[in-house]
């Protein structure tokens, strides 16, 4: 337990807060994680949409993220910088993260979408929707939790892949673990994992209360959830292996 | 792809010893997982509670785990128990909920038709449900066998070799070849372990073979 303390004072003490620093590690980590985050978001939900919607290229889309978590993280982040060059480590690393989120936000958004009872998207049409009005005003509001919960898993994907940023030099909170382990203070090392633990439960949290907000008011009465949110949540991990 | 050509030696005996890493955590993971994804499904009250703290250990990021978990277990940071200690917790943390899904499919009726057939919870779960569960427990073992491997590999960066040894030390001497034979033979690795668990799966639950059907017994 004295290690722990001793983590605990290494976090606490005063040089933590000057450049290089704790928030200036957070700043970096959670910089990191929006930018990768929004980018894979702006690729990852209009083509989960798309496959949704239409029902097309869902074969293609549940193989990418299969083959995806075969993927390394490590191994394509040091690819990527060695590809693109040591001076453009930051779209390298950027680049990476995004590669490994969009396979849980695509899932998430397409599993939204076909998790929707028939039924009511064929009402939907049978009412006089356009395509574009079932889309934005039946699929997408049915699908949030849904897209949430996958953009949940692609928001840890990318923190716990920006530890390993420290390596290539990136900064980060990896940085601070990493220089830790090089210069056997364990200390250091143990202040840094913490951190990351907490940022990493900090996002699940705000992930978890979101999906809750989420679900529309029509169908939140039964339960507080979509009827079958259960069963269609686990849609992504279980078919994916396929 | 010189590279590869000279050092055959080192990646196949980093492929092995990065097997022998993943292959344990595969298999105590789902060992472990089996009662407590069977305590989630048979107890409702524990399945809130156990599923989120297993949830929960999921978040955490694998480098810090691997780090921060020797000053609960004790073990060193260095070692490979560590790190297949650290894996075998993510195994858990998947399996568990796939475990508990797993046993919440199977159909009520059969279960009680079990029982009138005079099946005891022991054999009736041996014999019945647990077969009847594969399917889905094996879609959540495969989940686990890739992502485990995928992971092994971040076990070089606190000194426990993989075909992670690749990435580092191919990074270090500006080798790419080094690194991307290191990333393909990882993801190799996975999709075969994959292939074997579906081709096992497909053995020992016959009946999962869509497409096939059932021999029919001859008209009377």
């Amino acid at each position: 337990m004295s290690v722990f303390l001793e983590a605990l004072a290494w976090l606490f003490s005063p040089e933590r807060l000057g450049a290089g620093g704790i928030p200036q590690r957070i700043g970096e980590h959670l910089w990191f994680t929006l930018i990768a985050f929004a980018l894979a978001s702006a690729i990852a939900v209009p083509l989960g949409y798309l496959v949704g919607h239409t029902g097309r290229g869902r074969e293609v889309a549940v193989a990418v993220a299969g083959a995806a978590r075969a993927l390394p993280s490590f191994g394509l982040i040091l690819l990527l910088v060695m590809l693109v060059g040591v001076l453009q480590i930051g779209a390298a690393v950027t680049a990476a993260l995004v590669i490994l989120a969009i396979p849980s936000i695509l899932a998430g958004a397409y599993a939204g979408i076909e998790a929707i009872d028939r039924r009511t998207i064929d009402a939907a049409r049978a009412v006089g929707m356009t395509e574009w009005q079932v889309l934005t005003r039946v699929e997408i509001p049915l699908g949030l939790p849904l897209l949430l919960s996958g953009m949940r898993n692609g928001v840890l994907q990318i923190v716990a892949t920006a530890t390993l940023a420290g390596y290539v030099g990136l900064g980060g909170l990896g940085d601070d673990i990493l220089q830790g382990i090089a210069l056997r203070n364990y200390p250091q090392t143990l202040g840094g994992a913490l951190l990351v633990v907490a940022l990493a439960l900090v996002l699940d949290g705000v992930f978890a209360v979101l999906e809750r907000v989420a679900v529309p008011h029509g169908v939140r009465k039964r339960g507080g959830a979509l009827p079958r949110s259960s069963s269609a949540s686990r849609t992504p991990a279980a078919s994916a292996a396929n | 792809m010189n590279w590869v050509a000279e050092n055959a030696g080192l990646i196949l005996a980093l492929a092995v010893q990065h097997l022998r890493l993943s292959l344990l955590p595969i298999v105590l993971g789902f060992a472990i997982a089996l009662p407590l994804g069977y305590l989630a499904h048979r107890y409702r009250p524990t399945r809130g509670v156990l599923l989120t703290a297993l949830g929960l250990l999921y978040t955490i990021p694998s480098l810090a785990l691997f780090v921060a978990l020797p000053v609960v277990t004790g073990i060193s940071v260095l070692s490979e128990a560590n790190v297949v200690t650290a894996l075998t917790i993510y195994a858990v943390a998947i399996q568990a909920r796939s475990v508990a899904d797993a046993l919440d499919s199977v159909d009520p009726d059969v279960r009680q038709a079990a029982t009138a057939l005079g099946y005891s919870g022991w054999r009736r779960f041996w014999a019945v449900e647990f077969p009847l569960a594969g399917p889905v427990m094996l879609a959540g073992l495969r989940v686990v066998a890739v992502s485990t491997i995928a992971l092994v590999t971040v076990g070089i960066l606190v000194g426990v070799k993989s075909l992670g040894y690749l990435f580092t030390n191919g990074f270090q001497r500006r080798i790419l070849e080094e690194v991307l034979s290191g990333v393909v033979m990882t993801m190799l690795l996975a999709l075969l372990v994959d292939l074997v668990l579906a081709l096992l799966g497909r053995a020992v639950m016959p009946w999962t073979r869509i497409g096939t059907p059932a021999p029919r017994r001859a008209a009377p």
